[in-house]
């Protein structure tokens, strides 16, 4: 009996280790970005740096401006969520509630081949075809823009919000749908006035976890944005947060380098952000 | 509920103490190594791949350090008249009054930029004024050129890539090129170039191939003949800094021997630049 209790115990503790070293990385990330992050933004001043409309680090007198790349990731994630969200979230509307089980176990496979993509798959496919295209089709210079990689994003995004969305419309009771058509509504009005304001909060924490994924997403925004620090346009070429940090990263030394940490932690705070606010939708669902 | 507070807080400063662990051993390593046999080089951060491969041949064959502080070429001149370092590395040719303060310059390499544009280009010949003033924006369309009616369209380099500080030092365009896109290799400015028809960009000669057009300058295209006797204009050279009747320390003139024998010009070729 005591044998057993001391093998229970350390299974226990095992666990308790394993955990603790995923929390322990998340405060050393934590902790490492704050004390890199800090230095760069004291020096350059936080009302410059985070509104300062110009970025020119190697220039004879260097501006340390952000506002470019604050604007551009929030444009850029808005973008995204607007063409992604209404087709993911019809998606799942169609699978959950619509399609026949052979149809929706196709889709359902073609759905998470496409979270399976690495993202340099898409920035690739995206500079050799959608920027090409973008320009002829617009008659602009160069195709490389905000717009470009607001298709990218949004294409990115759609796996994330069909799969949450679609587990929260088929937990809405089969009664509360019966109930409605019991009452002579038509399948439509059921959708939409019964399923998915009852699946509500999952959906919006579908939006939440879609927004969390385009803002941190480098590697294929950066091929088919342009990279350069210019203040948001559609047609224009831009740079986002993300590939502000990596894109100056492998040659930058000194403020520069450390000004790109500082980056790195304004990024990172609004990612928390963003999941401060998907945790209080998920929550809120399971009450 | 207290015995896992207590263990959440050892397992932290435990990973506190580690951290700070990591970060003094990096500085002692590096404080103690000029106390060993090493070679301390300081300068251009265009150099960083050049030096690099150079210094990591040169460490196998010898056992010696070659360490790299890549500070700008200015500084690297200024170090090696401070004597704290060894070898000062200088993307440009010195000036007549650093070397009247005694210093030497001996060029390890020659650095050529080509200049490149879409194989469907029909303009395939300019002089280096033309080129300063299309990256400035005062030429914006391919008509002015011979071309075709169409934009011009800007391919660059990241603030702080070698290649750009090179182009742009050469073609005197420090910050006043307007770009259209900013990349971070040279493998991408190529591919950018090669899609599109109206670019215009700037790579290392030695990566350039078919994919693209490369322009004459003034008539003359990039070789190694042409780089190398001066004759292509938008290159620079890679200069070893020392100074005059200062004795190289042992090793450092072991260093400076190796990388300007025969024996390191298949390095510094693979390195993408010409040997001198």
């Amino acid at each position: 009996m005591k044998k057993k209790r001391l093998f229970e115990n350390i299974v226990h503790g095992i666990f308790l280790i394993l955990g603790l070293i995923t929390v322990g990385f998340v405060l050393l990330i934590t902790i490492y970005l704050i004390v890199s992050g800090i230095p760069a933004i004291n020096e350059i001043g936080i009302i410059d740096f985070l509104f300062g409309a110009e970025w020119a680090p190697t220039k004879s007198e260097p501006q340390y401006g952000i506002l470019p790349f604050i604007l551009t990731s929030v444009y850029g994630t808005a973008g995204a969520i607007l063409i992604g969200v209404p087709i993911g979230f019809m998606t799942a509307v169609y699978l959950s509630k619509v399609a026949n089980k052979k149809v929706r176990a196709m889709v359902e496979t073609a759905v998470n081949l496409l979270a399976g993509i690495p993202s340099v798959v898409y920035g690739l496919v995206g500079m050799l075809i959608l920027v090409p295209n973008i320009k002829k089709i617009f008659d602009i210079p160069d195709g490389a823009s905000l717009l470009a990689a607001i298709i990218v994003l949004a294409i990115m995004i759609l796996p994330s919000i069909i799969k949450v969305s679609i587990t929260s419309l088929d937990a809405v009771p089969k009664e509360y749908e019966d109930a409605s058509l019991a009452l002579g509504a038509t399948e439509t009005e059921t959708f939409f006035k019964v399923s998915v304001p009852a699946a509500k909060s999952g959906i919006a924490a579908a939006v939440v976890l879609g927004v969390g994924r385009a803002i941190g997403e480098a590697m294929a925004v950066m091929m088919v944005s342009g990279n350069v620090a210019n203040m948001p346009s559609l047609f224009e070429s831009v740079r986002f947060l993300t590939t502000a940090v990596s894109s100056e990263m492998a040659y930058s030394s000194g403020l520069q380098q450390q000004a790109l940490f500082s980056i790195a932690l304004v990024l990172f705070l609004f990612i928390m952000l963003i999941n401060v606010t998907l945790n209080f939708f998920l929550k809120k669902e399971r009450k | 509920m207290k015995k896992i507070v207590s263990l959440v807080l050892a397992v932290v400063l435990m990973c506190a103490v580690f951290a700070g662990c990591g970060n003094t051993n990096g500085t002692v390593t590096s404080d103690n190594s000029t106390s060993k046999k090493t070679v301390t080089t300081d300068g251009s951060t265009s150099m960083e791949k050049v030096i690099g491969a150079l210094g990591e041949a040169f460490e196998s064959e010898e056992g010696i350090t070659v360490t790299y502080n890549p500070t700008g070429s200015s500084s690297g001149i200024k170090a090696v008249l401070e004597g704290t370092c060894d070898i000062g590395l200088s993307s440009r040719d010195l000036k007549d009054e650093e070397i009247s303060q005694g210093l030497k310059g001996t060029v390890l390499a020659y650095d050529g930029i080509a200049i490149i544009v879409n194989n469907a280009n029909s303009v395939s010949d300019m002089d280096l004024e033309t080129i300063a003033k299309i990256f400035k924006g005062e030429i914006t369309n391919w008509k002015e050129l011979g071309g075709k009616d169409a934009e011009i369209v800007l391919i660059g380099r990241e603030a702080g890539s070698g290649t750009r500080d090179g182009f742009e030092s050469v073609t005197d365009t420090e910050d006043a090129c307007k770009y259209r896109q900013e990349l971070t290799s040279t493998g991408d400015v190529i591919t950018t170039v090669s899609n599109n028809e109206d670019a215009i960009g700037y790579a290392s000669v030695a990566s350039v191939e078919d994919t693209v057009k490369t322009l004459t300058v003034s008539g003359i295209a990039p070789t190694e003949e042409t780089i190398k006797n001066g004759t292509y204009v938008v290159q620079r050279p890679f200069v070893l800094v020392t100074k005059e009747g200062t004795q190289l320390s042992e090793s450092a003139s072991a260093f400076f021997d190796y990388i300007t024998s025969e024996k390191a010009a298949d390095i510094i070729a693979a390195a993408g630049v010409v040997a001198a």
